[in-house]
Formats: structure tokens, sequence, C-alpha cells
């Protein structure tokens, strides 16, 4: 495969990732922050942004991680404990960055940066990458992806349930309820692009 | 074997190296190095930068009022930040209202220092200590006041405005827990190294029950200080104080003043008490009324008991107010003592021409 190809093979390894594959709304990952911190676009955007920068840095670092080093010495079976532990310490790092250059988003993003640490998207998509044996190209490009695409699932919801603020919702289907009916919807909606990329 | 030792090791080395990272980047980043804290244009406070304004105002000796130590719930840490604040966090928010958002009003328990700051606090926070103390003497005045004297240690003096009032510290005792109440300083403002403080038992009340029963003659005591913005006008306007009770004590620390600095204004002072048992000071009084030039001191009792001798004023406070001043237009009010007391006697004398903007009080 010449270096083109490569690229071309990222591309859609990320497009696919955002889209088709969306990591929230066709693989239902990530739905604790999704449901919680959706109620503003400036908040969602900023979570977004932390998790395409948590995603693709954990995916990368895991990557070589288990490329260099669990596979040689034929330890997979520890990826588990270590993608955890490394998506600890990036998290942790993320953090003091955050907090040192953009206060206004440590402070607004409070306890849900910590929690970006226990995210299942983020392990799923680490994992992910093992399975369907991406090469270092690919994971950059499928971490972006993902990200990216969470971010737009958050920013879509977020936008929505703003708009909802002033509309009258049942009492029973307040808060969660119809935020899980739009869950659904949103899904639905980008099942509608399986099948964009079967020709690969 | 070998696996289990190989997968022990890699993932303690792998933490390891992850752990000394973190280590180096809070080294670096979380470093904000030296700050300097620009207080009210004049002085700088140099502090390490990192923890939030409180705290290194706090180490700094300058304590700015936090009920809820820093956790962003009482607002009681307000302080105005002219640069170097960064914008305000979410969790402020909920406090400011626009007028104080836009003069740069900050909750100062949620600013973090992490360069050089300009802030501007109250002149007077500037000089609020906490002084440790001994009890040096207590008289009893009446049956549930007494005088409490407090010989300031560390710090050894403590300069204030006649009026201020400082807060004492309550230790935990049997069930209840440990408090701050203030109380007015009663003493003469040039002997700074005492601090005199009038007290009435309260039933129940937990810091005035430790302070009759617990607290004895040698006993160590820790008060902070001074706080409070009730004291003379620069005018020369004629005075009518009134007080009852404990409210005494502002009022005789001002007396005190008055007579050190040689001033003139024509006062009158209402003091109202239940019974003549009631009344203490009055040979003090007496004292001032001869020192001062135009000093009047007139004790108001409302029901003089069986068996009393009492040939001065009957009645409530403000009837005595009324039967004894006929113009307070030109006149300025200081009332010290409880929420009742005040309310009646603010109404008495606007009722008799005093401005309201010209009366000054204490409500306890």
């Amino acid at each position: 495969m010449n270096s083109g190809g490569a690229l071309t093979q990222a591309l859609v390894v990320a497009f696919s990732a955002a889209f088709t594959g969306n990591i929230l709304l066709t693989q239902f990952l990530g739905m604790c922050p999704f449901l919680s911190v959706s109620r503003q676009v400036k908040t969602s955007l900023g979570l977004g942004w932390a998790v395409v920068f948590v995603l693709t840095g954990t995916c990368m670092i895991n990557w070589v991680v288990y490329r260099y080093v669990l596979m040689p010495l034929n330890l997979e079976f520890l990826r588990f404990i270590m993608f955890i532990i490394m998506i600890a310490a990036f998290v942790q790092f993320v953090e003091m960055v955050l907090d040192r250059y953009s206060p206004a988003l440590y402070q607004s993003l409070g306890i849900f940066l910590p929690l970006i640490t226990v995210n299942c998207a983020i392990l799923g998509a680490c994992l992910f990458m093992v399975i369907r044996e991406y090469s270092f190209l690919d994971t950059v490009a499928f971490g972006l992806g993902s990200g990216f695409g969470w971010m737009l699932a958050i920013l879509a919801m977020a936008g929505i349930r703003e708009k909802l603020k002033s509309d009258k919702i049942p009492a029973g289907l307040q808060g969660p309820g119809i935020t899980l009916i739009i869950v659904g919807l949103m899904a639905l909606a980008f099942i509608g692009f399986t099948g964009v990329l079967s020709g690969n | 074997m070998t696996e289990i030792l190989l997968s022990v090791l890699i993932v303690s080395a792998i933490a390891a190296v992850l752990a000394a990272v973190l280590v180096v980047a809070q080294r670096f980043m979380a470093n904000y190095g030296e700050c300097g804290i620009k207080v009210n244009d004049s002085k700088t406070i140099t502090v390490q930068g990192g923890s939030t304004l409180l705290e290194s105002l706090s180490q700094n000796k300058i304590f700015i009022p936090s009920a809820c130590g820093g956790r962003g719930t009482c607002a009681y840490c307000k302080v105005k930040v002219l640069e170097g604040g960064g914008p305000v966090v979410p969790t402020e928010e909920p406090y400011l209202d626009a007028e104080e958002k836009k003069n740069g009003v900050r909750l100062s328990c949620q600013v973090k220092v992490r360069n050089d700051l300009r802030i501007e606090i109250p002149e007077e926070l500037l000089s609020i200590r906490e002084y440790a103390c001994t009890c040096t003497k207590i008289i009893d005045l009446t049956h549930d006041i007494k005088e409490f004297r407090l010989e300031l240690k560390e710090p050894a003096e403590m300069s204030y405005i006649p009026g201020q009032y400082v807060q004492l510290f309550s230790p935990a005792y049997d069930d209840k827990e440990e408090v701050y109440r203030a109380y007015s300083i009663a003493s003469d403002p040039a002997d700074k190294k005492y601090v005199d403080l009038v007290i009435r038992l309260v039933p129940g009340g937990i810091c005035t029950t430790w302070c009759f029963e617990h607290l004895k003659e040698g006993g160590e005591v820790r008060i902070n200080g001074p706080y409070g913005k009730f004291g003379l006008s620069g005018s020369e306007a004629p005075m009518i104080f009134v007080a009852g009770g404990s409210g005494m004590a502002p009022m005789k620390c001002i007396l005190h003043h008055m007579k050190n600095s040689g001033n003139k204004r024509k006062t009158t002072y209402f003091f109202g008490a239940n019974q003549v048992r009631e009344l203490f000071y009055l040979d003090l009084m007496k004292e001032f009324e001869q020192s001062l030039d135009s000093f009047h001191f007139v004790p108001v009792v409302s029901k003089p008991g069986d068996g009393e001798k009492w040939e001065g004023e009957t009645g409530l406070v403000t009837d005595a107010l009324r039967r004894n001043v006929k113009d307070a237009a030109g006149c300025e009010g200081y009332l010290c003592g409880s929420p009742g007391m005040i309310d009646a006697a603010v109404k008495v004398l606007v009722e008799l021409g005093m401005p309201e903007n010209k009366i000054f009080y204490d409500k306890f």
C-alpha cells in the first residue's frame, strides 16, 4: 500500500468513526457525560474538545504501549489495566493543562473532567483500535474521528435542549426522559449513514 | 511464573514512569512562581502562586470574612479584583449581580492567584488581626451584665475606631460547638493594651453562657477585629445617644475618646433600663458630665421596682426622647441596643425632625 493509499485509508477510518460508527450514537458509549453536560452549547463544546483531546491522545499513547511493550512481551492480556492507567494519567495531565491555561473551562467542566477518565468511550475506542488492528496513522485518525463524532453528537443535543428549554414538556418526560428519546431519534438518523462506506 | 513476574514488573514500571511525568508536570505546570498582590494601590504582598486569593491573603495576615471556609457558598469573601483576576468562573456567577461584575467584584475563595493581581478591599479589613488575651478582671455591673477586661498578649496592642466591635471566640464546651460572637469595645481607646467588653447574659446563649460560667479571671481568650463602621461622624452637629443594656459599650468608648480628644460637641445620652437595679456606670457618666463641656446623661427607668427610689426620667426611652428633645432637625443620632429599641427610637427621632441619613446605629 503506497502512502496515498494509507492516507485515504486513514481518512476513511476517521469518517466512519465520526459518522457511520459514531461512538455515541451507534455504539452508545460515553452516555453519562452526554446526558448530564448537554444543557448548554458552551459547556458541551468545552467537554467535546476535552474528549477529542483525551481520545486522540490516549489512543496514540496506548497504541505505542500496546505495540511496543505488550505485544513483544506477549502480555496482551494486560491491555485493560494498562489502558486504564494510561488514560487516568493522561486525564490528570489534561486537568493540569486546563487549570493553567483555561481556568474558566476548568471550572465549568468541574467534576466531568475527572469523569472522562472512567468514560467507557475512551476505553472503548482504545480497545476497538486493538481489535481492528489499526496502524498508527489509522489510530490517530480513529481517535480524532471518534472524538469529533462524540462532540458533534453532544453539540447537536445541547442545541436541541437549549431550544427545548422554552417548550412545554410533559412532567414525566422532563430531563433525562426527553433527552433519551432525542438520543434515540438522533441514533436513527445516524443509521442513515450506514452503507455509505460499504464499498470500502 | 516468569509471565506473572513480568506482568507485575511492566505494570509497576509504567505506573512509575507516569507518576514521574505527573510530578514533573506538577512542578512546572502548576508552578506559577511568585506573584505580587497589590492591595489598595498601596502595599504589595508577594505570595507563591497557585492557591486561592483568600488563602494567600490570610497567609499574609489579611483576614477577609469567610463563613464557609472557601467553598464558595457564603459569599462573604467578596473583594474587588481590578487587574489579573481572569474571567468570572461559573461557581461565582450566582453570587454576583450585574453591578458587582461590572466593578470587578469577585469571591476571593474562587479566584486563583496565577499572576500579579491588583485588588481593592475595605481599608478596615487591613487592620483586622487575631489577638490572644488574658481575662484579667470580671466586674458585675448588674444582675445579668458583666464587664470583662481583656489584656492583649499577642499582638500586645490594638488600634480601633471608637464604636467598632471585636469577635470573641467561645471554645467548645459541654455539648456546645465553638462559635464567634461580636461585642462592642467599651474601653478607653487611649489604653491600647486592654479591651473591655460589656456582656449581658442571654439565657441559652452559647457564648454569653461560656463567658459567665466558664471564663474566670486569668483565663485565656481569643478575639479578632476590629470590625464595623459605627462611630462618630466628622461633623460638629449636636448629638443624641440612645442605648439600652449592653448597648452602653460603644457609647462608653466614644465618650472616652471625646474626652481624650477634647471634643466639644453638645451631647445628650439617653440610657434606658427596666428597673433602677439595671442601671450601671452612673458614677462614670457623672465624671464625663464634669469633664466634657456639654455632655448630659439621662438615665430612663421604665418601671421602678417596689421599694426602689427613683427621681429621674420614667417610661420608655422613646418617651423621654419626646419629652426632652424639642427639635432634632440639626442633630445626629447614635443608637445602640436591641432591634426593637432601635426601630422605635429611629421612628421617634424622624418624627422629631432628624433626617434618616443622620441616624447611625448598631443593632444586636
